[in-house]
């Protein structure tokens, strides 16, 4: 039974890192595309586009942290494995999946919006700081399901 | 993943968007004294080659072929651009047959920047291969020559050619499963209806002969329009008036070159709205009409200064930008 919920428990930090990484790829991905069309016209629009694309980046990172803390807290990392009941496998599983289904379609999302603000730094470059606003707020809800999920794993007991 | 193909091309037309021609650029180049000057300033708009020099036709057929390089460039599917090859298409058919019929050949009746260009396509007529051409084209180039040499009867040819075209463009556009290019097609065989009915009203063509010429769409009514047109150019209008058309009820009221003007400014304003479009092929079929609606107007400039037209006869002709 307890290896049942350390298994359960590493799952959770799988798919914290998983999901939340994968919607990063296709975000950054979407963007980047975006990114080089117009770099393709105009090269010197290139660091302003850059910090636009890696901007649905973050989920992957926030997937990272709840995967690492994760890994901290059951004892993978630093040496003897915790002694885990299934109930507590399963907590730290559930702890986890805010940032993995949010970071998912939360990158994706920031992606697209990303993509088009790439398009209003395209035509006017002056308006960047507008321009980085609309995906930034995509952001909100990925920081949110961390909060929530970086409370959880931390606050169940081991 | 597939939403998002157009993403790269989407980006690089908005980053080409800011080398459009704006309304108040085209004010100035009206405001130049000759066709020369007009030419300067849309040279040093780096308008033309090292080969075109400062020969006006060849200026802007440059343009004409860098707009189309560009989308050949970035389009994933150019056959979502059907619709706007069919026209020199069509027409290329349509000249071929015609010096076929007579046993002449001159190059300069033909377009070249299109998927059969000139030669080929005379080859095709005069050798009866008609197989090699797509779609209902085949059909379409059997039947126009026959009628031709049986008949002697240019313009029944030029009507089973462009009836054909218009067929094939509003296919195209509803095989292409883009609403804005379907919405482009059927905007573009309307209009051409619309042009058919006014025409034939001002020769007093049959009700037959327009029934012959214009092609089905969704927006218009033909039958109605026919009734209109065998009624007079003021039915027309009034016909006009209650379809999504009714600004050209006004412009045709006005005069026949405010009625041409409308009918391109119609065609920029189906499309404006693609200027805000980031996953679709929009904005892609919006930066071509609007190089080649540029084009049009600097052409229209630049034939009326050499003509020593005024400058309110030349911006009545003028058409509205894309940007």
């Amino acid at each position: 039974m307890s290896e049942l919920g350390i298994v359960y428990a590493l799952l959770g930090a799988a798919v914290a890192v998983l999901l939340s990484g994968t919607g990063s790829a296709i975000g950054v991905g979407i963007a980047g595309q975006a990114a080089s069309g117009v770099v393709t016209e105009d090269p010197g629009k290139f660091a302003k586009v850059l910090i636009i694309q890696l901007l649905p980046g973050t989920q992957g990172l926030y997937g990272l942290l709840i995967g690492f803390i994760t890994l901290s807290k059951i004892g993978v990392l630093g040496g003897g494995l915790a002694d885990l009941s299934v109930q507590t496998g399963l907590l730290i599983l559930a702890a986890c999946l805010p940032i993995g289904v949010v970071g998912l379609l939360s990158a994706i999302s920031q992606g697209k919006t990303a993509a088009a603000a790439i398009g209003i730094v395209a035509k006017k470059p002056d308006q960047f700081g507008k321009a980085m606003l609309f995906p930034a707020m995509v952001e909100t809800y990925a920081i949110l399901a961390l909060l929530i999920s970086f409370l959880s794993v931390t606050g169940i007991q081991v | 993943m597939d939403k998002t193909k157009y993403t790269y091309a989407v980006a690089r037309i908005r980053a080409l968007e800011v080398s459009l021609f704006s309304d108040a650029f085209i004010e100035q180049l009206l405001s130049c004294k000759s066709a020369d000057q007009v030419l300067q300033s849309v040279m040093e708009k780096g308008w033309g080659d090292m080969d075109s020099g400062s020969d006006t036709e060849a200026v802007l057929k440059c343009e004409e072929e860098k707009a189309w390089a560009v989308i050949r460039d970035v389009a994933p599917d150019m056959s979502v651009f059907d619709v706007l090859s069919y026209p020199k298409l069509y027409h290329n058919l349509k000249a071929a047959v015609k010096e076929v019929g007579a046993g002449v050949k001159n190059p300069a009746m033909f377009y070249d920047d299109c998927p059969i260009p000139g030669d080929e396509m005379y080859r095709i007529v005069e050798n009866r291969e008609f197989s090699r051409l797509p779609g209902n084209m085949s059909r379409t180039a059997q039947e126009a020559l026959d009628t031709l040499l049986h008949t002697g009867d240019g313009q029944l040819c030029d009507i089973i050619v462009d009836r054909a075209a218009l067929d094939a463009i509003e296919e195209a556009g509803k095989k292409s499963g883009e609403p804005i290019i379907e919405n482009y097609a059927d905007t573009t065989v309307a209009i051409a209806d619309i042009k058919t009915a006014v025409r034939s009203q001002k020769t007093g063509k049959s009700a037959d002969f327009m029934r012959s010429a214009m092609a089905e769409c969704e927006s218009l009514s033909i039958d109605q329009l026919i009734r209109a047109a065998l009624s007079g150019m003021e039915e027309i209008a009034q016909y006009l008036e209650g379809t999504s058309y009714a600004g050209g009820a006004d412009a045709l009221r006005e005069s026949p070159s405010a009625f041409e003007r409308w009918c391109d400014n119609r065609m920029i304003e189906t499309l404006r709205s693609q200027k805000y479009e980031t996953f679709s092929v929009g904005p892609l079929l919006g930066y071509l009409i609007a190089r080649e609606t540029e084009i049009k107007t600097v052409r229209i400039i630049l034939t009326g200064k050499q003509n020593g037209f005024t400058d309110d006869a030349i911006r009545e002709r003028i058409r509205e930008m894309y940007v």
